[in-house]
Parts: structure tokens; C-alpha cells; sequence
């Protein structure tokens, strides 16, 4: 599903943010993703959501080798992760609607056939009443709760999370990680990056540790 | 292919980083300028041809003393008339007196007659296809010495070239006009990705190949050249057609004295037939030039 050979990482000529990455995550597995601030935890997970490719070493992602793809291959490789980002990234001039609709309209899933989908999704989310409603109109954890819905609503095969209950009260939070489970159970890869330790006690899961840059060891958090 | 939205949405929020004024703005002035200098191309070559085919393929033909008789015997008026008559390829008619008069007027005056000059016999002679023009001047001055054969085809030569000059820097500013449009477009769209960046990288992020997002760029692009460029074309027609009517005495088809110009025979069908090609040229080049754009930008995404 996810291996990592000695991989890199560095932003054009400066320090190198990750170096000498190791590990494998098999299919259906989930990991916490751990670190200080500054510790390479966004860039890990900007490598695995493919916004950059490796400097050094060797990344496969659902059997795709990273480093050596075709740019017009990893399209349909990023269609099969979905992403929770920690400053969400929504698009400001869409709904809430047509936010968690993207995923499925870039998979060309056809418009009669997504409504039904994304508005379950905006339920479950307790979005279903603002739908219509634009970003800059939703509270911060409202907007969270879009990510979040959008990250999912493709089923994603690995599902990648920074902070993902960072502004959700304590019972969306709950929900957010009884979804988690249940995707997990269902196949899905997950990695959730967070500093929320009382979360990771809740939920006790292997992690990966990292500190500048570098992978300290899988531990199991229980 | 799978778009982001149903068509006509605006995922990427284009409409506001694309504004449909600057740019349809400049892609009229251009077509405006592109008209008119296809208009010039056109009248340009229209000339050029009139002036090859037509007053080119004349020779005017002056006999001094025409009175006088040759060493063969016959007046040198006759004798020139004699020859001209059975040179083939050509066509030739003396000029009355009454029409001598007429071309003297304007240096004699209407009191040509009681000066009792010794005029000149002028033959108009029309050259048709494979006439040699230099044989028959030989030919001339053996007849009656001292004819003097005027080759109009020198001066309409030099006109025709005169009337090429103009054809190529029509098209040159055509070129000139299409490639700061290619320019224009490209720097607008330009603008367009850097305002919508990051809305770009999430629907990349997401999966969206560069022939959605190109696609969605040069749809807006093409749109607002399209729009832009039909504006410049209304606003060029009146301009041509109030031009051709001043110019319509000047024409080769120019209307009788005294008619009523025809206003949409005033351009010719040629002419009638380019002009719409100009919003979708232009309309082309935005296509291009966006996807090119576009995809040249995406191309610096991992």
C-alpha cells in the first residue's frame, strides 16, 4: 500500500526536512502520525498526498513508484487519497455542496448520481442544512467537518489527516474517528497527524514518531 | 472526460479572475485594427489587379506630322493605322479630334483650333494576351520614324509593385495584430492562474488532470475573446463601409455619376466573406493560447 526506501525530502537548495524515511503501511492499516511542530509530520504528508515527490530514496503508493511516475499518471493515483488538510482548502466560491461533490465529479461520476451521495455525506457531517452555504460562511468546524466529507465521500484507499479534530468539539471529534474506524474496517489506509494526545489514548494504534526529519520508531499506543 | 462541475459552472472561480472587461476590451481594438488592415489588404490587391489587368495593358501611340507622307508613299497617319490594323493580339483606335481637343484642353485652352498646331495622330492601343509590345514599337518606327509608343505597363509595374508594398504590410499588421493578441491572452491568462493558485493546487491535489483544468481555462479565455472580437468586427463595419463609400469614385466598380452608392456592395464579397473569420481567429488563438498557457504552468506542479 505505502512503502517508504530511504526516502528524502528538501525544498529546492535548502535542509533537508525528512531524511532517510523507512516503513510500510499494509492496506487497511492505520497510523498515528506524531511529532513535535517542525518535526516533518506536514511534509510526510504532503509526500504521500504526491503535492511533492521525493528528493532521495524510494516511494510506492498503492503500487505506483512516486520517484519515477508519469505526470499524467498520478492523477488517477490522487483520486484514491483523500485528504484532510489542517487549513482545510476549501474553494471559497463553491457551497458546501459542491465542495464534497468534487472528488466524485472529478471521478466523473455522473450529476444524477452524486446528490444523493454528498448530501448523506453533508448529514452525517450534521451539514445537511448548509449545504448551500459558502466557506466564509461556516464556522471553523464546520468548514472542518466539509474537509472532512470530502476527504471521505470517494472511499478513498489511503486516507491521510493533519489535525483533523483540531476544531471540532468534543462529539464531532468522536464521530470523526468512529468514521475513521469504520473506513478503516472497510479497507482504507489511514494516517492521522496530530499533537492531540488524549485522541491518540482514545484510540490506541501504532504511530509513527517523527523528530527533525528523521523516523524515531513505530510504537504502539495504547 | 470528467469536468469538475455540469458545464458552464465555475469551479475554479474564473469569472472573477478572468474579468470580462479588460480583455474582451483589447481583443476588440485588435480585431478593429485587424479589420481594417484586411479591408486595406483587399483594396490593396483589388488595385493592383485593375491596375495590371486594365490601364497596364495599354499602349498610347503618337504620330508626329501625321499628315505627312512616308517614304512608301501613304500619309504616316495611315501607315501606322495600316499596321496597327493587321498586328495581331491587339486592338486600336484613333483618337478623334474632338478628343484630342478634350485631353488639350486643360494647357490650351477651348482655342486649340485657331493656334493651327500641327497635332500629333494618337492611336489607343489595347494589348491582349501574348501582344509584344517591343516588337511592335520597332515595327512602329520603321512605318512612321519619329512615333513615339508610350508602354503604360512601366508605370503600372511600378503602381503594382507600390500596390504589393501595401498588401504586405496589411498582412504584416495583421500578423502583428494576431501576435500581440497571442500575447495579450497569454499574459490575462497568466494573471488568471496566479489569482487562482491555490484554488488550482486543491482541485490538483484532488485529482484533476491538466486537461480540466486547461479545459476550463480556455473556455473562459476563448468566450470572453469570442465576445470581445464580435464587438471590434460591429464596431469596424460601419468604419469600412463609410470608408468605402468615400472611396467608392476611386473604385474599379465604382457606381455611375449620380447613383445612389450601394451600401453593402460598397466591400467586396471578399472581403464580406474574411471578416467573420476574425472572431473565430481570434477566437482560436485564445483557445491555443490558454491551453497553452495553462498547461506550460501546470507543468511546474509535481
Amino acid at each position: 500500500m505505502v512503502r517508504l526506501d530511504g526516502v528524502g525530502l528538501r525544498y529546492g537548495t535548502g535542509p533537508y526536512v525528512l531524511q532517510d524515511l523507512n516503513f510500510d503501511l499494509a492496506p487497511g492499516s492505520f497510523r498515528w502520525l506524531l511529532g513535535a511542530s517542525g518535526a516533518g509530520k506536514t511534509s510526510l504528508l504532503r509526500l504521500l498526498t504526491l503535492a511533492v515527490r521525493p528528493t532521495t530514496g524510494q516511494l510506492s503508493l498503492l503500487g505506483v513508484h512516486v520517484e519515477t511516475a508519469r505526470r499524467r499518471d498520478l492523477p488517477q493515483l490522487r483520486r484514491q487519497i483523500g485528504t484532510v488538510f489542517q487549513d482545510f482548502r476549501l474553494l471559497a466560491h463553491l457551497s458546501a455542496f459542491d465542495n464534497v461533490a468534487l472528488p466524485l465529479r472529478l471521478a466523473g461520476r455522473p450529476e444524477g448520481q452524486l446528490r444523493a451521495d454528498v448530501a448523506e455525506m453533508l448529514r452525517w457531517v450534521g451539514l445537511a442544512r448548509r449545504a448551500e452555504a459558502h466557506p466564509a460562511e461556516l464556522s471553523g468546524g464546520e468548514q472542518q467537518r466539509v474537509a472532512i466529507a470530502r476527504a471521505v465521500i470517494s472511499r478513498p484507499a489511503l486516507l491521510l489527516a493533519d489535525e483533523p479534530t483540531g476544531n471540532l468539539d468534543d462529539v464531532q471529534a468522536v464521530r470523526l474517528m468512529q468514521l475513521l474506524a469504520e473506513l478503516n474496517r472497510l479497507g482504507t489506509t489511514i494516517v492521522v497527524a496530530t499533537h492531540n494526545e488524549s485522541l491518540v489514548r482514545r484510540h490506541p494504534a501504532r504511530a509513527l514518531h517523527l523528530q527533525d526529519g528523521k523516523l524515531r520508531e513505530h510504537m504502539e499506543h495504547a | 472526460m470528467a469536468s469538475l462541475r455540469p458545464r458552464g459552472s465555475d469551479d475554479l472561480g474564473l469569472r472573477r479572475a478572468l474579468s470580462d472587461t479588460l480583455l474582451p476590451l483589447l481583443v476588440a481594438a485588435m480585431v478593429f485594427l485587424a479589420a481594417l488592415a484586411l479591408a486595406g489588404m483587399i483594396a490593396a490587391s483589388g488595385l493592383a489587379r485593375h491596375w495590371q489587368g486594365g490601364a497596364a495593358t495599354l499602349l498610347t501611340v503618337q504620330v508626329p506630322q501625321p499628315d505627312t507622307a512616308t517614304n512608301a508613299g501613304p500619309l504616316r497617319a495611315a501607315a501606322v493605322a495600316a499596321l496597327l490594323g493587321a498586328t495581331p493580339r491587339i486592338a486600336a483606335r484613333r483618337l478623334s479630334a474632338d478628343e484630342l481637343a478634350g485631353i488639350l484642353r486643360p494647357w490650351l485652352g477651348t482655342d486649340a483650333g485657331p493656334l493651327a498646331l500641327d497635332l500629333p495622330a494618337v492611336f489607343e492601343v489595347r494589348l491582349l494576351d501574348g501582344a509584344d509590345p517591343q516588337g511592335l514599337a520597332v515595327q512602329l518606327a520603321k512605318a512612321a520614324p519619329g512615333t513615339l509608343v508610350e508602354q503604360n505597363s512601366v508605370w503600372f509595374d511600378r503602381l503594382g509593385e507600390l500596390a504589393r508594398s501595401l498588401q504586405a504590410s496589411a498582412a504584416l499588421a495583421v500578423l502583428v495584430v494576431a501576435l500581440v493578441a497571442t500575447a495579450v491572452v497569454a499574459v490575462a491568462t497568466r494573471a488568471g492562474l496566479a489569482a487562482r493558485r491555490d484554488a488550482i493546487e486543491i482541485v490538483y491535489g484532488l485529482g484533476a488532470t491538466d486537461r480540466m483544468i486547461a479545459g476550463h481555462f480556455s473556455r473562459r479565455v476563448t468566450m470572453l475573446v469570442f465576445s470581445g472580437a464580435m464587438f471590434g468586427l460591429l464596431l469596424a463595419i460601419p468604419m469600412l463601409l463609410g470608408l468605402a463609400t468615400l472611396t467608392a469614385p476611386f473604385s474599379p466598380n465604382a457606381p455611375a455619376a449620380g447613383a445612389a452608392p450601394d451600401v453593402l456592395r460598397a466591400l467586396p464579397p471578399l472581403l464580406w466573406a474574411l471578416l467573420p473569420v476574425l472572431p473565430l481567429t481570434a477566437a482560436a488563438i485564445g483557445w491555443v493560447t490558454a491551453q497553452a498557457t495553462v498547461r506550460r504552468w501546470l507543468a511546474g506542479l509535481p
